[in-house]
Parts: structure tokens; sequence; C-alpha cells
């Protein structure tokens, strides 16, 4: 009974990152879904105690990198990989926009640290093993990650940041 | 640059993130003080933060769709999860011979994996022999349903249920008993009003089969969803729907046989 609810509990958080991931809504629920079937045919691999979440941030993620080799099984998942997402943008602020450009505009490795760590408040160290990778590849993708958006969004001319505090 | 404190590039993410201890924090933002660039780079950062909450947060008020609560009920088969992993903390806690019951106890789902396949097979195969069939697509019609599932249940000797799925606009055409080793097999079909047609393939499973998620497979242009409940295998198959369709119809039949 507990494990279908904490599901289900955690489908909102789970769409929240898929939609950052992937940019258009019914792609992120499309990789919402599967992961979720993953999650329960792996669910014997999962061990009770530790964080439900974490474990299926690592679902999806082995999910949408499978998904990526599977539609484009010539690229190479390395870091400098691009993949563009687009949705529907009317009503957006300049700056969401811009933002929501410049997350799809990063190597979806740098991507999926940042998002973990920045939208879903995962420590470095629970970022660093949902995602199967050292911390320190954690912190260096998380430089880059956010070094590269700011040229992005400073770079050009027109919309600057608003520094908040 | 060359003044630049004993601040490494992870602290300055740490920072951005709010998550150094009150001291560090405040030697860096001294050091900011002095190096107002540097400090714009690292406000920068932090507000990315709060920009991508703002931008997805509203995500999380959003409804979820019915297909996605559906997949994340899938497997109330909470129990024998529940029983796996704490035979995975026994497993951990009592060392190797607890261990070695692990094994032992997810050797089926293993089992029927293999199995499973052969299932899917032989749906796929009665779906694509009878669901053509104009004529004579099932022995015995949707107009003797209580006749034919008595007659059904008799022969796999447990009681066999045809799921209704008129809210799906599926019809029940009738069924049909297929000759299998060592056991018969029943088979359902329903039709929409396009004509689109859809199979259940039902047949006993050995003794104490567990319980598998539901499958997917593709034989030629048969989709089929098949699983394991308790005594039962079950394969639904169409070769007229779409996998998205079929799934969702799947989901309503389970549930429907497991109230």
């Amino acid at each position: 009974m507990s494990d279908a609810q904490s599901l289900i509990e955690l489908i909102p958080r789970l769409r929240r990152y898929a939609r950052a991931l992937v940019g258009d809504r019914a792609t992120a629920d499309d990789l919402v879904q599967d992961t979720l079937e993953r999650a329960w045919s792996k669910l014997h691999l999962y061990r009770q105690g530790t964080d439900l979440r974490a474990w299926l941030f690592t679902v999806m993620h082995n999910v949408h990198v499978n998904r990526m080799r599977a539609s484009r099984p010539s690229d190479p998942l390395d870091d400098e990989m691009p993949e563009l997402a687009q949705r529907a943008t009317q009503g957006d602020s300049l700056l969401v926009r811009d933002l929501e450009r410049g997350i799809a505009a990063l190597p979806l490795a740098q991507r999926e640290v940042l998002l973990l760590v920045a939208l879903e408040d995962l420590s470095y160290d629970e970022t660093a093993r949902a995602l199967g990778i050292p911390i320190g590849t954690v912190m260096s993708r998380l430089a880059r990650a956010r070094e590269k958006l700011r040229l992005l969004l400073h770079g050009k001319g027109g919309t600057k940041l608003q520094v908040v505090k | 640059m060359s003044d630049k404190p004993a601040i490494s590039e992870a602290e300055l993410q740490a920072w951005a993130d709010g998550r150094l201890d009150e001291g560090r924090r405040a030697e860096l933002e001294a050091w900011y003080a002095a190096h107002p660039e540097e400090a714009e780079r690292a406000a920068a950062y932090r507000s990315f933060n709060e920009l991508l909450r703002a931008s997805y947060d509203p995500v999380l008020e959003e409804p979820v769709p019915p297909r996605l609560e559906r997949a994340a009920q899938r497997g109330s088969r909470l129990r024998s999860i529940a029983l796996v992993a704490g035979w995975v903390a026994l497993g951990i806690a009592v060392g190797t011979i607890a261990g070695w019951q692990l094994h032992a106890l997810q050797t089926p789902p293993q089992a029927t994996r293999a199995e499973a396949p052969v299932i899917a097979r032989r749906a796929a195969l009665a779906h694509a022999t009878y669901s053509p069939e104009v004529r004579h697509p099932v022995e015995v019609g949707a107009d003797q349903e209580e006749h034919l599932v008595a007659w059904l249940s008799k022969r796999l000797g447990g009681e066999v249920r045809a799921p209704k799925l008129d809210a799906e606009g599926m019809a029940l055409v009738g069924g049909r008993l297929l000759p299998r080793d060592p056991g018969p097999v029943a088979q359902f079909m329903y039709q929409n009003v396009q004509g689109r047609r859809v199979t259940l393939y039902v047949r006993t499973e050995g003794l104490d089969q567990r319980e598998t998620a539901f499958r997917f497979a593709r034989e030629g242009n048969v989709r089929v969803f098949y699983w394991i409940d308790r005594k039962f295998g079950y394969a639904l198959s169409s070769a007229d729907l779409e996998r998205d369709e079929l799934l969702k119809i799947a989901n309503v039949v389970y549930r429907q046989l497991n109230p």
C-alpha cells in the first residue's frame, strides 16, 4: 500500500523534473510514465529505507538515456551534446523563456546535475548517487552548467538577469 | 585572480545553493564585497535557482494525468514487494544464509520472465488466427455470456471472468476454448464500433506463480500486454490498437480482475 501511495505522491515532483529536463509536456509525461512502469518492474532493486525519490531519479535517468540512445543511436551521450527541447512559450516572462531556452541548450549531463541540485534540491552526494557519477563530477558539471547558462543569458544584449539578493 | 582566497569552485557552487556553513559563508561574502565581478557571477548563479523554481514549480500544481496515476498504482503487488524489500534488509543484516534465501526468493520472477514470452507468443498467434474471422470469431457468443463463462471456468478449473470493457468502447463478442499443453486456455474477444478487436487470453499458471508487472511484447503486427496474477496468466492482444490504447484497456482488465 505504501509503495503505490508514495509513488503517486511523488508524481508531481517527477513531472516537474521531467518537464525541465525535456521541455515539452507530452514528452515529459511519457518519460514519467515509462519511469513509473520501469520502477515497478525494478522495485526489487530498490532498497527500502533509502530515498525513494532519489532512486526514481536514477530510474528516470536510465530510461531517458535509453530513449535517447534508441532515437539517435549514432550520437554519443557525452558532455557536449546539447539536446534542444521546445515548448509553447506564450505568456511566459522574457526571463523565464530565456532560462528555459538556456536549460534546453545545455548538454544533457550538465542539465541533469543542475536540475537535480537547483530544482529538486538533492544534496551533491544524492545527485552523485542518483546519476552514478563521482561527486567531483557533480561539482564540475554544476559549475560548467551555470557558467554556460550565465553566458547564454547575459551574453546577448537585451535581457539582463535581475540579481536577486 | 591572484588575490583569490582559498575558495574552491565547489564552494562557490555551494554558496549559490545556500549550502555553506555560516562561517565559511561570511568569509566568502567578505571576499565578494571586494570583488564585484565575482560577486555578480555568484549572484547570477544563485538567481538561476530561484528562476528555475519560478519556472517549473507551477508543474506541481497541475492535475496529474490519469495515465500516470495508473502507472504509479500498477503493481499493487505491494505485499510481495514489501516482502522482497524485507528480505533485502534481512539478507544484509544476517549475512550469507539470508542472502541465499533472498536469492531464492528472487528467482521466481526470473523464471516467469523466461516463461512469459511463450504466453505472449501464443496469445498473439491466437489473436491473429481468430480476430480476422468474420463469421466464426468465437465459439460461444456474448448473448450466452453466462454459459460461456461457466463453461470456460469449468474447463480451466478456476473462476474465469470476462471483464466489462463497455466504458472503453469495447463490447464482448464472445469466447472460445483453445488447446494448450497441459491445460486449456480461454480466449475472450471484444470489438468496438469501428470493428477493432482485442482478445484476452487466459490460462492457468503452475503452482503458486508469482505476480508480475505488465510486460509488453510485439509479435508481427500484434501488440500484447501480458502479466501473471496468482493462478492465471493473462495476455491482452490487438493488431488494431496502438500500444497506449491497449495499455489503457489492460489496466481496466487488471483492475476488474483484482477487485
